[in-house]
Protein backbone atom coordinates (compact mmCIF):
# COMPACT_ATOMS: atom_id res chain seq x y z
CA UNK A 1 0.00 0.00 0.00
CA UNK A 2 1.11 3.49 -0.82
CA UNK A 3 -0.64 6.64 0.37
CA UNK A 4 -1.82 8.88 -2.44
CA UNK A 5 -0.78 12.18 -0.86
CA UNK A 6 -1.54 14.19 -3.99
CA UNK A 7 -5.27 13.38 -3.71
CA UNK A 8 -5.51 13.34 0.10
CA UNK A 9 -7.73 16.23 1.26
CA UNK A 10 -7.80 16.04 5.08
CA UNK A 11 -9.34 19.45 5.79
CA UNK A 12 -12.19 19.11 3.31
CA UNK A 13 -12.76 15.57 4.58
CA UNK A 14 -12.98 16.68 8.22
CA UNK A 15 -15.16 19.74 7.46
CA UNK A 16 -17.50 17.81 5.17
CA UNK A 17 -17.65 14.88 7.58
CA UNK A 18 -18.57 17.25 10.40
CA UNK A 19 -21.45 18.63 8.33
CA UNK A 20 -22.64 15.09 7.52
CA UNK A 21 -22.57 14.26 11.23
CA UNK A 22 -24.42 17.51 12.00
CA UNK A 23 -27.13 16.61 9.46
CA UNK A 24 -27.53 13.15 11.01
CA UNK A 25 -27.54 14.65 14.51
CA UNK A 26 -30.14 17.27 13.60
CA UNK A 27 -32.49 14.70 12.06
CA UNK A 28 -32.23 12.59 15.19
CA UNK A 29 -32.52 15.40 17.74
CA UNK A 30 -35.26 17.39 15.99
CA UNK A 31 -37.24 14.60 14.32
CA UNK A 32 -36.15 11.41 16.12
CA UNK A 33 -35.19 9.72 12.86
CA UNK A 34 -32.07 7.93 11.60
CA UNK A 35 -30.38 9.59 8.60
CA UNK A 36 -30.04 6.40 6.61
CA UNK A 37 -30.31 7.40 2.98
CA UNK A 38 -31.19 3.96 1.59
CA UNK A 39 -34.00 3.51 4.13
CA UNK A 40 -35.31 7.04 3.61
CA UNK A 41 -35.40 6.47 -0.15
CA UNK A 42 -36.92 2.99 0.14
CA UNK A 43 -39.80 4.22 2.30
CA UNK A 44 -40.25 7.19 0.00
CA UNK A 45 -43.51 8.89 0.67
CA UNK A 46 -45.12 6.44 3.10
CA UNK A 47 -47.28 8.14 5.65
CA UNK A 48 -45.35 11.36 6.20
CA UNK A 49 -43.49 13.83 4.02
CA UNK A 50 -40.34 14.24 6.12
CA UNK A 51 -38.46 11.78 3.92
CA UNK A 52 -39.26 13.78 0.78
CA UNK A 53 -38.17 16.97 2.58
CA UNK A 54 -34.87 15.34 3.61
CA UNK A 55 -34.18 14.09 0.07
CA UNK A 56 -34.97 17.51 -1.44
CA UNK A 57 -32.57 19.07 1.08
CA UNK A 58 -29.92 16.48 0.22
CA UNK A 59 -30.11 17.33 -3.48
CA UNK A 60 -30.39 21.11 -3.00
CA UNK A 61 -26.71 22.12 -2.51
CA UNK A 62 -25.69 20.25 -5.69
CA UNK A 63 -28.62 21.74 -7.62
CA UNK A 64 -27.71 25.28 -6.48
CA UNK A 65 -24.06 24.80 -7.49
CA UNK A 66 -25.20 23.48 -10.86
CA UNK A 67 -27.60 26.40 -11.44
CA UNK A 68 -24.84 28.84 -10.45
CA UNK A 69 -22.48 27.17 -12.93
CA UNK A 70 -20.07 26.26 -10.11
CA UNK A 71 -20.52 22.48 -10.14
CA UNK A 72 -17.28 21.81 -12.04
CA UNK A 73 -14.90 20.33 -9.49
CA UNK A 74 -17.63 18.70 -7.38
CA UNK A 75 -19.82 16.85 -9.85
CA UNK A 76 -19.29 13.15 -10.51
CA UNK A 77 -17.26 12.21 -13.54
CA UNK A 78 -18.84 9.02 -14.76
CA UNK A 79 -18.34 7.64 -18.25
CA UNK A 80 -21.39 6.98 -20.40
CA UNK A 81 -19.85 6.14 -23.74
CA UNK A 82 -21.55 2.92 -24.68
CA UNK A 83 -23.61 -0.11 -23.67
CA UNK A 84 -20.84 -1.35 -21.35
CA UNK A 85 -21.17 1.78 -19.20
CA UNK A 86 -24.97 1.48 -19.07
CA UNK A 87 -24.58 -2.16 -18.02
CA UNK A 88 -22.03 -1.30 -15.34
CA UNK A 89 -24.12 1.55 -13.89
CA UNK A 90 -27.27 -0.57 -13.98
CA UNK A 91 -25.58 -3.57 -12.36
CA UNK A 92 -23.98 -1.44 -9.65
CA UNK A 93 -27.25 0.38 -8.91
CA UNK A 94 -29.15 -2.89 -8.76
CA UNK A 95 -26.62 -4.45 -6.36
CA UNK A 96 -26.63 -1.35 -4.14
CA UNK A 97 -30.45 -1.32 -4.09
CA UNK A 98 -30.88 -5.03 -3.31
CA UNK A 99 -27.98 -5.10 -0.85
CA UNK A 100 -29.03 -2.07 1.18
CA UNK A 101 -32.58 -3.42 1.53
CA UNK A 102 -31.37 -6.84 2.70
CA UNK A 103 -28.86 -5.25 5.08
CA UNK A 104 -31.33 -2.50 6.03
CA UNK A 105 -28.72 0.23 5.65
CA UNK A 106 -25.84 1.72 3.69
CA UNK A 107 -22.81 3.94 4.30
CA UNK A 108 -24.97 6.47 6.16
CA UNK A 109 -27.42 4.27 8.10
CA UNK A 110 -24.84 1.68 9.16
CA UNK A 111 -21.60 3.61 8.57
CA UNK A 112 -22.51 6.78 10.42
CA UNK A 113 -25.74 6.42 12.42
CA UNK A 114 -25.24 2.74 13.28
CA UNK A 115 -21.61 3.11 14.33
CA UNK A 116 -22.46 6.31 16.26
CA UNK A 117 -24.82 4.28 18.45
CA UNK A 118 -22.60 1.15 18.41
CA UNK A 119 -25.26 -1.03 16.83
CA UNK A 120 -23.95 -4.62 16.70
CA UNK A 121 -25.46 -5.06 13.22
CA UNK A 122 -23.61 -2.00 11.92
CA UNK A 123 -20.34 -3.13 13.51
CA UNK A 124 -20.63 -6.20 11.24
CA UNK A 125 -22.15 -4.54 8.16
CA UNK A 126 -19.55 -1.76 7.78
CA UNK A 127 -16.41 -3.93 7.58
CA UNK A 128 -18.26 -6.40 5.33
CA UNK A 129 -19.35 -3.83 2.73
CA UNK A 130 -16.00 -2.00 2.93
CA UNK A 131 -14.06 -5.23 2.28
CA UNK A 132 -16.42 -6.27 -0.53
CA UNK A 133 -16.03 -2.86 -2.18
CA UNK A 134 -12.24 -2.93 -1.74
CA UNK A 135 -12.16 -6.40 -3.30
CA UNK A 136 -14.02 -5.17 -6.39
CA UNK A 137 -11.65 -2.21 -6.79
CA UNK A 138 -8.63 -4.49 -6.29
CA UNK A 139 -9.62 -6.83 -9.14
CA UNK A 140 -10.59 -4.01 -11.52
CA UNK A 141 -7.86 -3.30 -14.08
CA UNK B 1 -49.47 14.56 9.04
CA UNK B 2 -46.01 15.93 9.61
CA UNK B 3 -45.85 19.44 11.04
CA UNK B 4 -44.18 22.20 9.09
CA UNK B 5 -41.46 22.43 11.72
CA UNK B 6 -40.56 18.76 11.27
CA UNK B 7 -40.51 19.17 7.50
CA UNK B 8 -38.21 22.19 7.87
CA UNK B 9 -35.77 20.37 10.17
CA UNK B 10 -35.74 17.32 7.90
CA UNK B 11 -35.03 19.61 4.93
CA UNK B 12 -32.25 21.39 6.85
CA UNK B 13 -30.74 18.06 7.95
CA UNK B 14 -30.76 16.85 4.35
CA UNK B 15 -29.08 20.07 3.18
CA UNK B 16 -26.31 19.78 5.79
CA UNK B 17 -25.80 16.17 4.76
CA UNK B 18 -25.72 17.03 1.05
CA UNK B 19 -23.35 19.95 1.56
CA UNK B 20 -21.09 17.73 3.67
CA UNK B 21 -20.94 15.11 0.91
CA UNK B 22 -19.94 17.80 -1.61
CA UNK B 23 -17.34 19.57 0.57
CA UNK B 24 -15.76 16.27 1.64
CA UNK B 25 -15.39 15.24 -2.01
CA UNK B 26 -17.64 12.21 -1.51
CA UNK B 27 -20.00 13.38 -4.25
CA UNK B 28 -17.21 12.34 -6.65
CA UNK B 29 -17.05 8.57 -7.17
CA UNK B 30 -13.38 8.77 -8.20
CA UNK B 31 -12.59 10.12 -4.72
CA UNK B 32 -14.45 7.22 -3.10
CA UNK B 33 -12.65 4.73 -5.36
CA UNK B 34 -9.38 6.31 -4.18
CA UNK B 35 -10.24 5.23 -0.63
CA UNK B 36 -11.32 1.74 -1.69
CA UNK B 37 -8.12 1.26 -3.72
CA UNK B 38 -6.20 0.29 -0.61
CA UNK B 39 -3.74 -1.99 -2.42
CA UNK B 40 -2.44 0.66 -4.81
CA UNK B 41 -2.67 4.45 -4.37
CA UNK B 42 -4.72 4.85 -1.22
CA UNK B 43 -6.47 8.15 -0.51
CA UNK B 44 -7.48 7.99 3.19
CA UNK B 45 -9.89 10.97 2.90
CA UNK B 46 -13.11 8.94 3.26
CA UNK B 47 -11.80 7.53 6.53
CA UNK B 48 -11.48 11.06 7.91
CA UNK B 49 -14.97 11.92 6.62
CA UNK B 50 -16.39 9.02 8.61
CA UNK B 51 -14.31 9.85 11.68
CA UNK B 52 -15.46 13.48 11.68
CA UNK B 53 -19.09 12.51 11.03
CA UNK B 54 -18.95 10.02 13.92
CA UNK B 55 -17.28 12.58 16.21
CA UNK B 56 -20.29 14.86 15.70
CA UNK B 57 -23.05 12.25 15.41
CA UNK B 58 -22.08 10.05 18.39
CA UNK B 59 -22.58 12.78 21.05
CA UNK B 60 -25.82 13.80 19.32
CA UNK B 61 -27.07 10.22 19.55
CA UNK B 62 -26.03 9.94 23.18
CA UNK B 63 -27.79 13.21 23.97
CA UNK B 64 -30.94 12.18 22.08
CA UNK B 65 -31.09 8.97 24.10
CA UNK B 66 -30.60 10.77 27.43
CA UNK B 67 -33.47 13.15 26.65
CA UNK B 68 -35.68 10.07 26.60
CA UNK B 69 -38.06 11.12 23.81
CA UNK B 70 -39.30 8.44 21.43
CA UNK B 71 -36.71 7.74 18.75
CA UNK B 72 -37.37 5.94 15.50
CA UNK B 73 -34.30 3.68 15.80
CA UNK B 74 -34.12 0.07 14.54
CA UNK B 75 -34.70 -2.34 17.42
CA UNK B 76 -33.14 -5.27 15.57
CA UNK B 77 -29.74 -6.17 17.08
CA UNK B 78 -29.42 -9.61 15.51
CA UNK B 79 -26.57 -10.26 13.12
CA UNK B 80 -27.97 -12.70 10.55
CA UNK B 81 -27.17 -14.05 7.09
CA UNK B 82 -29.45 -11.50 5.45
CA UNK B 83 -27.41 -8.65 6.94
CA UNK B 84 -24.11 -10.13 5.83
CA UNK B 85 -25.33 -11.13 2.35
CA UNK B 86 -26.90 -7.70 1.85
CA UNK B 87 -23.73 -5.94 2.95
CA UNK B 88 -21.65 -8.03 0.52
CA UNK B 89 -23.99 -7.20 -2.40
CA UNK B 90 -24.02 -3.53 -1.45
CA UNK B 91 -20.22 -3.46 -1.22
CA UNK B 92 -19.85 -5.12 -4.64
CA UNK B 93 -22.11 -2.52 -6.24
CA UNK B 94 -20.44 0.33 -4.37
CA UNK B 95 -16.96 -0.75 -5.50
CA UNK B 96 -18.06 -1.14 -9.12
CA UNK B 97 -18.81 2.58 -9.58
CA UNK B 98 -17.97 4.36 -6.32
CA UNK B 99 -21.55 5.49 -5.70
CA UNK B 100 -23.54 4.71 -2.56
CA UNK B 101 -27.12 5.95 -2.00
CA UNK B 102 -26.30 9.44 -0.60
CA UNK B 103 -23.85 10.56 -3.30
CA UNK B 104 -26.07 8.86 -5.93
CA UNK B 105 -28.99 11.13 -4.96
CA UNK B 106 -26.67 14.15 -4.81
CA UNK B 107 -25.58 13.37 -8.39
CA UNK B 108 -29.18 14.09 -9.46
CA UNK B 109 -28.63 17.67 -8.25
CA UNK B 110 -25.60 17.81 -10.53
CA UNK B 111 -27.89 16.75 -13.41
CA UNK B 112 -25.72 13.67 -14.02
CA UNK B 113 -27.25 11.24 -16.52
CA UNK B 114 -25.03 8.32 -15.37
CA UNK B 115 -26.11 9.17 -11.82
CA UNK B 116 -29.77 9.04 -12.85
CA UNK B 117 -29.28 5.62 -14.49
CA UNK B 118 -27.65 4.37 -11.29
CA UNK B 119 -30.47 5.78 -9.12
CA UNK B 120 -33.17 4.22 -11.32
CA UNK B 121 -31.46 0.81 -11.08
CA UNK B 122 -30.98 1.30 -7.33
CA UNK B 123 -34.68 2.02 -6.74
CA UNK B 124 -35.58 -1.05 -8.82
CA UNK B 125 -33.08 -3.07 -6.75
CA UNK B 126 -34.68 -1.82 -3.55
CA UNK B 127 -38.06 -3.14 -4.73
CA UNK B 128 -36.47 -6.54 -5.36
CA UNK B 129 -34.61 -6.51 -2.04
CA UNK B 130 -37.77 -5.58 -0.14
CA UNK B 131 -39.45 -8.80 -1.35
CA UNK B 132 -37.11 -10.97 0.72
CA UNK B 133 -38.68 -11.69 4.11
Amino acid sequence: MEIDWSNFTPFQALAGGGLIGAGAGLLLLANGHIAGISGILAHGLDRSLWRAAFILGLILPAALLTLAGQAGGFSPRLALDGPADWLRLGTAGLLVGIGTRLANGCTSGHGICGLARLSPRSLVAVPVFMLAAMAVVAVKP
Amino acid sequence: MTSLRLLATAFAAGSLFGLGLIISGMSRPEKVIGFLDIGRHWDPSLGLVMAAALAVAAPAFAWARRRGRTLDIPANRTVDRKLVAGSVLFGLGWGLIGLCPGPALVSLGFASLPGAIFVAAMIFGQKIGARYP
